[in-house]
């Protein structure tokens, strides 16, 4: 009789686990997602008392779920919006904090059947832009072998995403919108799977998610701007025209915990975690200032 | 004498205690629903009397809910968009459901019933988000490959997944409403020397129509609502489809990538709210439509 209720005991302490544990809700982008869980896994096993849930969803998501205050650190990979900032203000009295924790190269990408091998910003608004007119590949020159029609599919992002909106304001403009008939996908690695199977297809990730069997091309900001690659190097060097920061966002005076991990992102460890996953460092290693 | 009166008295205190339990379910039941409409009916609300322009929104293809330049309400192309998955989803299932719930009900012999039964009820348990994931890596390769379309996440894909995600409520819950037709009735029709082929479909097919068109109208509201695995495998996209391999966005797609990110009583928030409103319209119209139907068929025999 004794032992049904000494298994019940014995899964409760199971699942409660240690009782003095702390947790540090981590929620946004999806292309920090597999980078902040891979920080979270490591930095776990040298901090046994702090445990740290991830969790994507968007950039505005994780943004939004900061202001809410549902969670500890949003991640984002766009900057955060001042009435974003002012609205978390209003609900908690606290300024929002950015922490720049990593730098990503923002990749646009082809089937590997695609001969395509350079891209300029023009070339890129005239595919994706609102007005713009590049409909097949051949107006870009090139004619891609298993492509029906040689029609360009343009594989995009929903409008949550922190990549979409680097990517419109960046490339296409900050004042123009992405043409409407673009698939719009709800995830980095949805994106490249699509893309990896359909030779016509071209799109955009953060390049941690880039895998081999696509081809990432150069891209050139103007006429007579070199065409960059996107790797690691051109990145930390800022020469990659579409570079962008990652962040992670908390409330100001974060709490031991939340310091604790960022302070633990920012060291050789975290570091070690970042090249790991393909992503890059920031100089100096977190810089973290008042949002906005 | 005392005891059994005793018990009686409990026992009808313990029915007065179950009618009440029961009572109060269906009101609660009520309560809910109409709180779920009003709540639905109160987001949309102000949108509906502000921003809302009738002609936008039902006869635009642009959806700019989140324009830099100028937003735009337009959502012809997603009403579209369901409408076409959900016809060509219907097509394909309706027929292949029904003919599948005929065989197991009538013809079947029991060691394939039962197992069969087993194995397309499991298929109603795969998340809609498998059915997705299958669409984009396993479906989509193919259409491109085989069919050398230029893209493989489109109509025809978002109505093959939905068919299967449909197939198990419609063939199960067609099969239970051929079951319930009483034995009698194909014992009458094989005594007056029906095959048996004709007591199936003279007989019990139209004995047991009421549960078939349930079942059928049950599988279009799981396809009408379906959210993820459309949302993936018609590759989301705003557009008026020209053909079945064009892909589209659907309007449960649009609120569940949008909603997370509008601001919560926000105009984007209350427009995604007005689509749910328009599905709610659409779902009613189906059930009213089919009550009528039924209704009329059952007045003709």
């Amino acid at each position: 009789m004794l032992r049904p209720a000494l298994l019940i005991t014995l899964l409760l302490t199971a699942c409660r686990g240690p009782s003095d544990r702390v947790v540090v809700q981590n929620k946004g982008s999806d292309t920090m997602v597999n980078l902040a869980q891979a920080w979270a896994e490591t930095f776990v096993l040298t901090h046994p008392r702090m445990a740290v849930e991830v969790s994507g969803g968007g950039s505005g998501t994780g943004i939004a779920a900061l202001i809410q205050g549902s969670v500890d650190i949003a991640n984002s990979s766009r900057a955060i919006r001042p009435e974003e900032a002012d609205a978390a203000f209003k609900r908690h009295g606290r300024k929002v904090v950015a922490h720049m924790v990593a730098l990503d190269a923002l990749a646009v990408f082809v089937n590997s059947a695609n001969p395509t091998d350079s891209l300029s910003f023009e070339q890129l608004a005239c595919i994706f832009g609102e007005g713009g007119t590049c409909e097949s590949w051949s107006d870009l020159g090139v004619t891609v072998p298993g492509c029906r029609d040689n029609q360009i599919v343009r594989v995009s992002r929903q409008s949550n995403s922190g990549t979409f909106q680097y990517f419109r304001e960046t490339v296409v403009g900050p004042k123009k919108d992405l043409r409407l008939g673009s698939l719009d996908l709800n995830g980095s690695s949805e994106t490249i799977r699509l893309v990896e199977t359909t030779p016509c297809a071209i799109g955009y990730v953060g390049m941690g998610y880039l895998s081999p069997r696509v081809k990432p091309v150069c891209v050139s900001s103007g006429p007579d701007q070199p065409c960059v690659p996107p790797t690691a190097l051109t990145a930390r060097r800022h020469e990659y025209p579409i570079t962008r920061p990652l962040f992670m966002y908390t409330l100001e005076n974060p709490t031991d915990a939340q310091r604790v991990f960022l302070d633990w992102v920012g060291s050789a460890e975290g570091l070690r975690v970042l090249e790991h996953t393909g992503y890059v460092a920031v100089e100096p290693v977190v810089a973290s200032g008042e949002a906005q | 004498m005392s005891a059994r009166l005793h018990r009686s008295r409990w026992s009808r205190g313990v029915e007065r205690l179950f009618e009440l339990g029961i009572r109060l379910g269906g009101f609660a039941a009520v309560v809910l629903l109409s709180g779920i409409m009003l709540f639905v009916v109160g987001e949309a609300w102000p949108f509906l009397l502000g921003r809302f322009d009738a002609i936008e929104f039902f006869t635009s293809t642009e959806w700019f809910p989140d324009s830099v330049v100028k937003v735009r309400y337009g959502a012809l192309a997603l009403f579209v968009g369901t409408l076409s998955v959900t016809a060509l989803a219907m097509v394909a299932a309706v027929p292949v459901g029904l003919l599948g719930a005929i065989y197991l009900a009538e013809l079947a012999p029991p060691r394939v019933r039962e197992p069969g039964k087993i194995i397309i009820e499991l298929l109603a348990a795969i998340p809609s988000v498998v059915w997705g994931f299958i669409a984009l890596t396993v479906v989509s390769p193919l259409m491109v490959s085989v069919l050398d379309l230029p893209v493989g996440l489109n109509v025809a894909n978002g109505a093959l997944v939905l068919a299967l995600m449909s197939l198990p409520v419609i063939i199960s819950l067609g099969e239970d409403a051929l079951r319930a037709v009483p034995d009698s009735y194909r014992e009458a029709a094989e005594a007056l020397g029906a095959t048996r082929w004709e007591t199936t479909t003279r007989v019990v097919v139209p004995a047991a129509r009421n549960g078939l068109l349930a079942a059928v109208l049950l599988g279009v509201s799981r396809v009408v609502g379906e959210t993820m695995a459309v949302l993936m495998a018609t590759g989301h996209s705003v557009r008026i489809p020209h053909s079945i391999f064009d892909p589209v966005r659907t309007l449960t797609a649009t609120i569940a990538a949008e909603l997370g990110e509008a601001p919560k009583g926000g105009e984007h928030y209350r427009a995604l709210f007005t689509i749910g409103l328009c599905l709610f319209v659409i779902t009613f119209v189906i059930n009213w439509l089919a009550d009528r139907l039924i209704r009329r068929a059952a007045h003709r025999v």
